[in-house]
């Protein structure tokens, strides 16, 4: 068992490695153009596409999608958008090379694939809303907010993964 | 000096192909270091595979480290990059909402759609959550959120400005606790019941 998982691990990049790495991406985007990495951003993009497609009166009458659904441009030529499409690439490439591309629902013994699925749904509903309220996720708000030693970004870092570990005993049977 | 967009030493035009190539870096390296499993990165939480921690605290001591040296050497004016606005209330309680959202559903956005690219479903239905919930949250704005998200707004404060302590200190502050985490997290993992995924 032990030699099993030791294998699996052995296929991941050292993780201080990849961490590095990353501090380095996030350091190049910031020198190039003042900004770091984010992720929920662009599907807000997405969201906000979607319903000034669908309905664009409604969209200009809400304080939420107005400042986006109002300019010439598309919501969709946006920043973030374009580093997800990176993101998309980036990890697929990675995944080939890796051997690791899998259609699969990856889940607990103790759990069914449908509670797994339903739980991510609820999980990614969540991330939504929050992501949101507190203006980025864990890339935009908690890592890079964190890279310009920003206080939002420390409060988010603190937010995010205090909360988690309060609320990691009610749902231990879920990942262990 | 830096930022060269900002600046315009480079064009603007430059701007999306920079984004794409930013993001490839990004996806290349969350996938390689096994962020694409949800049980990988719920580990953080048992105890059972720090990586999250790792990585997580890595990147942002090195571009912490790194944007400050760039700053000393007057390769880059910090004034001009984007500082996360502070505004408490809605900081917290969004970052409370993400941290109950990823212990449920495993994985954040980022990691999400790094998973859902190498074909983990449950990473899909993740994403169309998270596009369910923005929707939400956009069409509930005005009269759920609209209060807490504009509250509290504190301007753009740094951390070590908030702590009255110099940025160098702040940072090897940050680097020596880095460093505890990593040692500790080690022993951690030694200790608690593996788990295989």
């Amino acid at each position: 068992m032990e030699n099993t998982i030791e294998d699996k691990q052995r296929k991941y990049m050292n993780p201080y490695l990849a961490g590095f790495l990353l501090g380095l991406t996030i350091i190049f985007a910031f020198y190039f153009t003042g900004r770091g990495l984010g992720a929920s951003g662009a599907v807000k993009s997405a969201v906000v596409a979607t319903v000034d497609a669908v309905a664009h009166d409604h969209a200009m009458d809400s304080d939420y999608y107005a400042p986006y659904a109002s300019k010439e441009e598309s919501p969709l030529r946006a920043w973030l958008v374009f580093e997800v499409l990176g993101v998309m690439i980036g990890a697929l490439i990675s995944g080939i090379l890796a051997g690791r591309l899998k259609l699969k629902i990856e889940h607990s013994p103790k759990i069914t694939s449908k509670t797994r699925l339903l739980m991510a749904t609820l999980g990614g509903i969540l991330f939504g809303v929050g992501s949101q309220l507190g203006r980025g996720c864990t890339s935009g708000a908690a890592l890079s907010g964190m890279a310009t030693l920003s206080t939002a970004g420390f409060l988010s870092m603190i937010g995010i993964f205090g909360t988690g570990y309060v609320f990691a005993y009610f749902f231990r049977k879920f990942w262990i | 000096m830096g930022p060269l967009i900002p600046n315009e030493i480079i064009d603007i035009n430059w701007n999306f192909l920079i984004a794409l190539i930013v993001g490839i870096g990004f996806g290349f390296i969350l996938e390689s270091a096994g962020f694409s499993s949800s049980r990988k990165l719920a580990g953080v939480f048992y105890g059972y595979d720090f990586v999250v921690l790792r990585v997580f605290f890595t990147a942002a001591v090195t571009a912490a480290i790194g944007l400050y040296y760039f700053s000393y050497f007057e390769w880059i004016d910090l004034s001009m990059i984007y500082i996360n606005p502070l505004y408490l209330k809605s900081n917290l309680i969004g970052g409370a909402i993400m941290g109950l959202g990823f212990i449920i559903g495993g994985f954040c956005p980022g990691t999400g759609v790094c998973a859902a690219m190498i074909g983990k479903i449950d990473a899909m239905v993740f994403l169309g959550g998270i596009f369910i919930g923005i929707f939400i949250f956009g069409e509930t704005y005005e009269f759920l959120w609209q209060e807490i998200h504009m509250d509290t707004f504190m301007g753009t404060p740094l951390v070590f400005d908030s702590l009255g302590i110099s940025s160098a200190l702040f940072i090897l502050g940050l680097t020596a606790a880095a460093l505890i985490a990593f040692f500790i997290t080690a022993k951690i993992v030694k200790k608690v019941k593996p788990v295989d995924y």
